[in-house]
C-alpha cells in the first residue's frame, strides 16, 4: 500500500478523502459529454480504478496514521464539512471502490446490450453521480452532508433504475415507486437532523456525540433517533420499509442491480450503524432499547418473511431481492446484538453478501445476456450451456446458503458465536431456519441451472455459448473470493472486527 | 395545554402541511397527485428548518459595524469571521450569549445557517421533482395512463399473459 502510495502525485495522497469524491463527480461531467458509449465507459473506467486506488491509499493511511480528518475548503471541522476516514467507513470506501470497478468492468457487454447506444453516454454518467454519492456518504463527518449526497446517489439511482425499460416497462413503475418512497425516507432523515441540530446547535457528527453526550438526552433528541432510524432503514432496505427493493432490482439493467445489491443498501446500513453507534451512544437507554426490541426483531422477522416470500418468486432477479432484504435481516440482527462481537459479525455479514450478491446478480446477467432469460423456469440447462458462469452462480449460491469452504459460512458462524455470547437462542435457531429457506430457494435455481435439459428448437439443443470475458472475468473473481476468504478469513474479519471496535471504543 | 401550543405555534402549520402530504401520497391514485404530495411533504421540513433559524429580535445575519472606535479597528477581523461565528455559533443559546455579549448589542441576527441548508434541500427538492415528472411521462408514453389501479393491471395483465 505504501508502494501504491508512493506512484501517487504528492498531492493525491494528503487530498485523498476529496479526491475520492471529487474525481467521479467530474467524470460524470465528462462522461456525459462523450459521442459514443464506450468512450463513456472508458472514461467510467478510469475514474472507477482511480477510486479504488485511493480507497486502498486512505486504507493504508487509517491503518498506520488512524482517523483522517480532512477540513473541506479549509475550514476547521465543528464549523466547515468535516471529511472523516475511521476504521468504520474505510471498510465501506474499499467494497465501493472495488466492487464499483468489478462491476464497470462487468458494464461494458452488459449496457451495450440493454441500453440503447444514443443513451449509453448519459447513462455512465448518471452511474458515475451515483458512485460519487455513495462514496460521499460513507466519507462525510457531516450530518447534513450526508443527506445531500445520499440524495445525490439517489436521485441517479431511480434514472439508472428507469433505463431497464428498454427491456421491461415495469422498471418505470418500480422506479417511480422508489423515488417516493426514497425521498419519504431521506425527508424523514432530514426532519431527524433537524431535530439534532436543534438540540446541539452543530451539524458534524462527531460533534453531536460529544454534545449530546454532555447535555443528556430528552424528547428531542429522541424524535430525531426514531426519525433517523425510519429514513436511513427504509434506504437500506429493513424489514417492513423493504417495498421498494424487489421491483427496482428485478427490472433494472443486469448492471445497476449488481452495483446496487452490493453497494447501495450497505452504505445505507453503514450510515445507520455510524447514526446508531456514534452520534447516540449504545448505552443510552432508548438506544439500547431499540437494538432488541426494533433491530432484532425486525432483523428475525426480515430473515423469516423475506427468505420465504423468496421462494415463491418466479423472477430470478425478483428471487434474489428478496432474499437481499433477508440478508439485510441478518445486518441487523448483528446490529441489534449491540455487542462489538454481534456489530463485527453484521459487519462481515455485510462485506460477504457483497460478494455472493455481486457475482449472483452477474451471473443472472450474463444469462440474460446470451439467452435474454430471467424467470426461473428459463435457466433450464444453463449449466450445460454456459458451465462457466453457471459454475460462478452456484459457487455464489452455495454461499448465499452458507454452505462451509465458502464465506456465506464464515459471517453465519460468527453470527451464531455473537448470539451464543448474548444468551439468543432464539435468533441461533432464527438463522438456522433461514438458512434452511435460503437453500430452497438456491435450490430452486441450482436445480433449474444444472438437473434440467437446455430447451430445443425443432429438435436442436440450444447451443454452449460463452460469456463475454469482460462478463466472466469479474463474476469469476468474485466468485473466487466468495471460497478464497473462507480459507484466509482475516483480512475481511479483521476489517470488520477493527469497524465495530472503532465505533464500540472504550467500553 | 393552550400556552404549549401557543408556545410553539411555529410548528403547528408544519406538523398540518406534513401530515397534508403525507396523506396525498398514501391516499391518491394519480402519479402526479402524488408527486404534488411529496412536495408539500417536502417544503414542510424547509419550513421547519427555516423557523428553527429564527432568533426572536434578531435582525438579518449582515454584520453591523457599530461605529464605535474600538469597534471600527476590528472591523476587517470581524468580517473574516463573521460568517464562520454566525454558521458555528448558530442556534446554541450559550454560544450565542456568549457572543452578543461580545459584538455590539445590535448584532443580535437570526441563524442563516438553516436557510443555507435549506438552499441545499429546496434544490435536492426540485431535482427530485423533475426526475418523478419525467418518470409520470415515460409511464405515460409506455402504458398509457397514470393512474396506479391501471398501471397495476397492466402489469398483472403482462405478468399472466406472458407466462404462458
Amino acid at each position: 500500500m505504501d508502494m501504491l502510495a508512493s506512484l501517487l502525485p504528492a498531492g493525491a495522497a494528503v487530498h485523498a478523502p476529496a479526491l475520492i469524491v471529487v474525481v467521479p463527480l467530474i467524470a460524470a461531467a465528462i462522461a456525459a459529454l462523450m459521442p459514443r458509449g464506450p468512450w463513456a465507459w472508458g472514461v467510467t473506467l478510469v475514474t472507477a480504478i482511480v477510486v479504488a486506488v485511493l480507497s486502498l491509499v486512505l486504507l493504508g493511511q487509517v491503518s498506520t496514521g488512524g482517523v483522517i480528518s480532512y477540513a473541506m475548503g479549509g475550514w476547521p471541522p465543528p464549523w466547515g464539512i468535516e471529511l472523516r476516514v475511521d476504521m468504520l467507513n474505510v471498510p465501506l470506501l474499499l467494497l465501493v471502490g472495488i466492487v464499483g470497478l468489478l462491476c464497470v468492468i462487468y458494464a461494458l457487454p452488459s449496457v451495450a446490450d440493454e441500453i440503447g447506444p444514443r443513451k449509453e453516454a448519459l447513462f455512465y454518467s448518471a452511474f458515475l453521480v451515483c458512485f460519487a454519492g455513495l462514496l460521499g456518504v460513507t466519507i462525510t463527518g457531516d450530518a447534513f452532508n450526508v443527506f445531500v449526497f445520499l440524495e445525490i446517489s439517489s436521485i441517479s439511482t431511480y434514472t439508472i433504475i428507469a433505463m431497464g425499460a428498454a427491456k421491461d416497462r415495469r422498471a418505470l413503475t418500480a422506479s417511480y415507486n422508489y423515488l417516493v418512497l426514497g425521498t419519504i425516507g431521506a425527508t424523514f432523515f432530514v426532519i431527524g437532523v433537524g431535530f439534532l441540530y436543534m438540540a446541539t446547535g452543530t451539524l458534524n457528527m462527531a460533534d453531536m456525540a460529544v454534545i449530546l453526550e454532555a447535555n443528556g438526552h430528552n424528547r428531542v433528541t429522541q424524535a430525531a433517533f426514531a426519525f433517523i432510524v425510519v429514513g436511513l432503514g427504509l434506504k437500506a432496505a429493513m424489514f417492513p420499509l423493504h417495498v421498494w427493493l424487489p421491483n427496482a432490482y428485478a427490472f433494472a439493467p443486469n448492471f445497476v442491480t449488481a452495483f446496487l445489491a452490493s453497494t447501495a443498501t450497505k452504505v445505507a446500513f453503514y450510515a445507520l450503524i455510524r447514526f446508531v453507534f456514534s452520534v447516540f451512544h449504545p448505552d443510552v437507554s432508548f438506544v439500547s432499547m431499540s437494538f432488541t426490541w426494533l433491530f432484532a426483531v425486525v432483523g428475525v422477522v426480515a430473515m423469516m418473511v423475506a427468505s420465504v416470500q423468496a421462494v415463491f418468486q418466479t423472477d430470478a432477479r425478483r428471487l434474489l431481492a428478496y432474499s437481499s432484504v433477508a440478508q439485510v435481516g441478518y445486518m441487523m440482527l448483528g446490529l441489534g446484538m449491540g455487542t462489538a462481537a454481534g456489530l463485527s459479525a453484521g459487519l462481515l455479514h455485510l462485506m460477504n453478501h457483497a460478494l455472493m450478491k455481486g457475482a449472483l446478480f452477474m451471473a443472472l446477467g450474463a444469462f440474460a445476456l446470451n439467452f435474454g432469460v430471467r424467470r426461473v423456469k428459463d435457466l433450464a440447462g444453463l449449466g450445460q450451456t454456459m458451465p462457466a458462469s453457471a459454475m460462478a452462480f452456484t459457487v455464489a449460491g452455495l454461499s448465499l446458503v452458507g454452505v462451509p469452504l465458502t464465506v456465506g459460512f464464515t459471517s453465519k458462524w460468527y453470527l451464531v458465536t455473537a448470539a451464543l455470547d448474548r444468551g439468543w437462542w432464539w435468533a441461533v435457531a432464527a438463522l438456522m431456519i433461514s438458512s434452511l429457506l435460503a437453500l430452497a430457494y438456491v435450490a430452486r435455481l441450482l436445480a433449474a441451472i444444472w438437473m434440467e435439459t437446455p430447451p430445443s428448437h425443432h429438435g436442436e439443443i440450444a447451443k454452449r455459448r460463452l460469456a463475454p470475458w469482460m462478463v466472466l472475468a469479474p463474476m469469476g473473481i468474485l466468485a473466487v473470493a466468495n471460497v478464497y476468504f473462507f480459507f484466509h478469513a482475516d483480512p475481511l474479519v479483521g476489517l470488520a472486527r477493527a469497524a465495530a471496535d472503532a465505533v464500540m471504543g472504550g467500553q | 395545554m393552550l400556552d404549549i401550543l401557543i408556545e410553539r405555534f411555529n410548528y403547528i402549520p408544519i406538523i398540518i402541511l406534513m401530515m397534508t402530504g403525507l396523506y396525498v401520497i398514501i391516499a391518491t391514485g394519480n402519479l402526479v397527485k402524488r408527486l404534488v404530495g411529496l412536495s408539500l411533504f417536502q417544503t414542510s421540513v424547509f419550513l421547519l428548518y427555516i423557523t428553527i433559524g429564527k432568533v426572536f429580535g434578531g435582525q438579518p445575519p449582515i454584520l453591523v459595524d457599530s461605529g464605535h472606535g474600538e469597534d471600527a479597528g476590528h472591523g476587517a477581523e470581524t468580517a473574516a469571521h463573521g460568517a464562520e461565528t454566525a454558521a458555528g455559533y448558530g442556534a446554541d443559546a450559550a454560544h450565542y450569549a456568549a457572543d452578543t455579549a461580545h459584538y455590539a448589542a445590535e448584532a443580535v441576527y437570526s441563524n442563516p445557517l438553516p436557510h443555507v441548508l435549506i438552499l441545499t434541500a429546496i434544490v435536492v427538492g426540485v431535482a427530485t421533482l423533475a426526475v418523478g415528472l419525467a418518470l409520470v411521462v415515460r409511464i405515460r408514453e409506455s402504458y398509457g395512463t397514470i393512474e396506479d389501479d391501471a398501471l397495476n393491471a397492466a402489469d398483472y395483465s403482462l405478468e399472466t399473459g406472458s407466462s404462458e
